[in-house]
């Protein structure tokens, strides 16, 4: 049994426009102990999606999905109680935004001791100790006398480190972390990164890591998956992404990820155009507009997902065994 | 903390200053003063001359200030030139603590009912709760307090006679005026709330909160409540003010002894020591609540450091 299955997710937002397709049938799983990256560019419906598993999105987004399983229960059959399980003990949250993420009325212990006390049914001096104990896995300097603090007494990485320390407080089972490093200066991001990578060895935990660095999943994911206009258009291992990449966004993704060579950054290539409104998304292929493979069909049908391995599938008419073979063009 | 509120009782205590200087000249220089006969009782000149010879009104007007002043620095009002043997001292301690009486379960009256009626609103947003707890509000904001006493009176009192009309003598008693007093700033209270919870429900740090399963119940009383208060909190220092010293209105209408009607009348009579004594007093009043407020506010909102 997964840990994690999703089959087919759909999430819409019901907005005075219309309906934001935000998340357009999406399918995967994430396995007990792995780490899984999710990437892609800006509205590509990366946090969506797992706040759709959280069941965490405002009142007008409608979550509709064949199959939303954790630990074999299904999430959308949850009751309030269920999902408060779910909630901080099964799954533990890092969000975007260490900055607006804490509530600046109550001190850093109170809210790390929150799930804590909810969760494990611990007494207050019982919950401090635990407090204390993540706070220093997290390696925030003197513990102690920093549960009493507010958050504006905290700098953002450190918030970031409240933030992990208050997910992984309970154990979860997962644990989300959406971007948990593009609000922060680039020391503090390895920083937090390298704990991250020490907590996934320690621990038993899944993580999914959601992130628009490809370096990052690189060096922390045993699998990727690639999102672009709420659908995920590749999926494979880390491996299998990296040197065998077969969606023309992938390699995209690829070319505008910079490369550290012989010391020296090369020049980023970002790819051209912009994602497709999601208010009425294209008819074939989301990415036609901005692929320079793309063909006829492209525009009409949606490609359908072929699979490679076992692990890896991708979603591109390319691949067809009728279309023509191209130069890929994701450069050395 | 300290400093800051050593600071702020020094700059209130200019503040009153300047009101008590501005407030006297003013009302010496409006034509007309207490004893000014009205056309038809005429006073001899001569018992005239006495009479204002006794309250001190016959000295240059910058002597009369001065010794305005240091009898206020003693805390001396004055007594009162219409109600004779009255000290303006004994007019506010017998009317302040009944305004204050009814002020005060008026305000918790509007906060216990105002507070509620507006989360209720953010969080059935669109729902009926929503529509009637916002009709509510409007009326109560756009119906003036007299309109509605006059309406109340006449319906609880006059047509069903399940309520007492006068005076201030049994719980019943208190009901009508605090309901009256009340109303408004309920009205206030309930869409200040409303909007301020609604803009904090959307904060990430309620997302965070739910996603540490807390019940949606904590979420909305602790995480949220506590954040979207601070707007109530602001209003309520201009809020105790206005109620604790005494609507005029009401007090007329429901023939309550505060402090309200006393000082209205006192402006009609030119009775220039009450009108004072109640204008410092308010004065003091006032800033001594803002103050709270202030105070309040740092205790709630640590970010705040009220020393700067
Ligand atoms: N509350 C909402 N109402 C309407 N549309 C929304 C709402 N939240 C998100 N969307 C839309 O859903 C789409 C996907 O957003 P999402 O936040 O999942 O993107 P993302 O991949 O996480 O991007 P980023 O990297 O910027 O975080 C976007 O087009 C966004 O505009
Ligand atoms: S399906 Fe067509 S348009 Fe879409 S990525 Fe493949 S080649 Fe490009
Ligand atoms: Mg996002």
């Amino acid at each position: 049994m997964k840990l994690l299955q999703i089959n087919n997710l759909k999430t819409t937002f019901h907005i005075e426009a219309g309906q934001v397709q935000a998340v357009r049938g999406i399918s995967f799983h994430v396995d007990r102990g792995e780490s899984v990256g999710i990437v892609g560019e800006s509205g590509s419906g990366k946090s969506v999606s797992m706040l759709s598993i959280m069941r965490l999105l405002p009142e007008n987004a409608k979550i509709d999905a064949d199959r939303l399983t954790f630990d074999g229960t299904e999430i959308m059959d949850m009751d309030q109680k269920q999902m408060r399980r779910l909630h901080g003990n099964d799954i533990g949250m890092i969000f975007q935004d260490p900055m607006t993420s804490l509530n600046p009325l109550f001190t850093i212990g109170d809210q790390i001791m929150e799930p804590i006390r909810i969760h494990q049914k611990l007494s207050k001096s019982e919950a401090k100790k635990r407090a204390i104990e993540v706070l220093k896995m997290v390696e925030i300097p003197s513990p102690e006398s920093r549960l009493n603090q507010y958050p504006h007494e905290f700098s953002g990485g450190m918030r970031q480190r409240v933030m992990i320390a208050i997910a992984i407080s309970c154990n979860p089972k997962l644990l989300i972390a959406d971007e948990p490093t593009t609000a922060l200066d680039v020391t503090i991001q390895a920083q937090i990164l390298d704990l991250m990578s020490d907590l996934k060895k320690k621990g038993n935990t899944s993580i999914v890591l959601i992130t628009h660095d490809l370096g990052v999943v690189a060096s922390m994911c045993s699998r990727i998956i690639v999102m672009y206009g709420g659908e995920i258009v590749e999926e494979g291992t880390t491996r299998e992404v990296f040197y065998n990449p077969q969606h023309p966004y992938t390699w995209g993704l690829m070319r505008s990820m910079p490369k550290v060579t012989e010391g020296e950054k090369k020049k980023l290539i970002p790819i051209p155009g912009s994602p497709p409104d999601l208010l009425s998304p294209p008819k074939g292929c989301a990415f036609a507009a901005r692929c320079e493979h793309a063909m006829k069909i492209c525009t009409q049908m949606s490609p359908v997902p072929i699979s490679l391995s076992e692990s890896h599938r991708a979603a591109c008419w390319l691949m067809h065994p009728k279309a023509a073979k191209v130069e890929r063009g994701v450069g050395s | 903390m300290g400093r800051y509120i050593i600071k702020r009782i020094i700059a209130g205590l200019i503040t009153m200053f300047v009101l008590t200087t501005v407030t006297f000249f003013l009302m010496h220089a409006i034509p007309g003063g207490p004893f000014s006969p009205a056309e038809e009782r005429k006073v001899p000149k001569a018992v005239m001359e006495k009479v204002q010879e006794k309250y001190g009104l016959n000295d240059p007007v910058h002597i009369q200030y001065v010794n305005y002043l240091k009898n206020l620095a003693q805390g001396d009002f004055g007594i009162s030139f219409k109600q004779t043997s009255v000290t303006v001292n004994e007019l506010i301690e017998q009317g302040f603590p009944v305004s204050a009486k009814v002020g005060l379960i008026a305000i918790i009256v509007a906060l216990l009912v105002g507070i509620p009626l507006g989360i209720t609103s953010a969080i059935k947003r669109g729902k009926w709760a929503d529509w009637l707890s916002m009709i509510i509000a409007t009326v109560g904001i756009s119906i003036p307090n007299f309109v509605l006493s006059v309406l109340l009176l006449f319906l609880f009192a006059v047509v069903l006679k399940i309520l007492p009309t006068f005076g201030l003598t049994s719980w019943q008693h208190y009901i009508l005026p605090v309901t009256c007093l009340a109303f408004s700033p309920i009205a206030y209270i309930a869409r200040l709330m409303r909007s301020s919870m609604l803009e904090v429900m959307r904060y990430d740090y309620i997302r965070t909160a739910r996603a540490k399963g807390v019940h949606e119940l904590q979420v909305i009383c602790k995480h949220a409540l506590k954040n979207a208060i601070i707007p109530i909190v602001t209003y309520l220092g201009p809020l105790v003010a206005i109620l604790l010293t005494g609507s005029f209105v009401i007090e007329r209408i429901f023939s309550i002894p505060g402090i309200g009607r006393d000082f209205v009348s006192s402006i009609s009579d030119r009775d220039y020591s009450v009108i004072l004594g109640m204008t410092v007093f308010f004065g003091a009043f006032i800033v001594i609540c803002n103050i709270i407020v202030d105070i309040l506010y740092a205790v709630i909102d640590r970010r705040i450091k009220i020393d700067e």
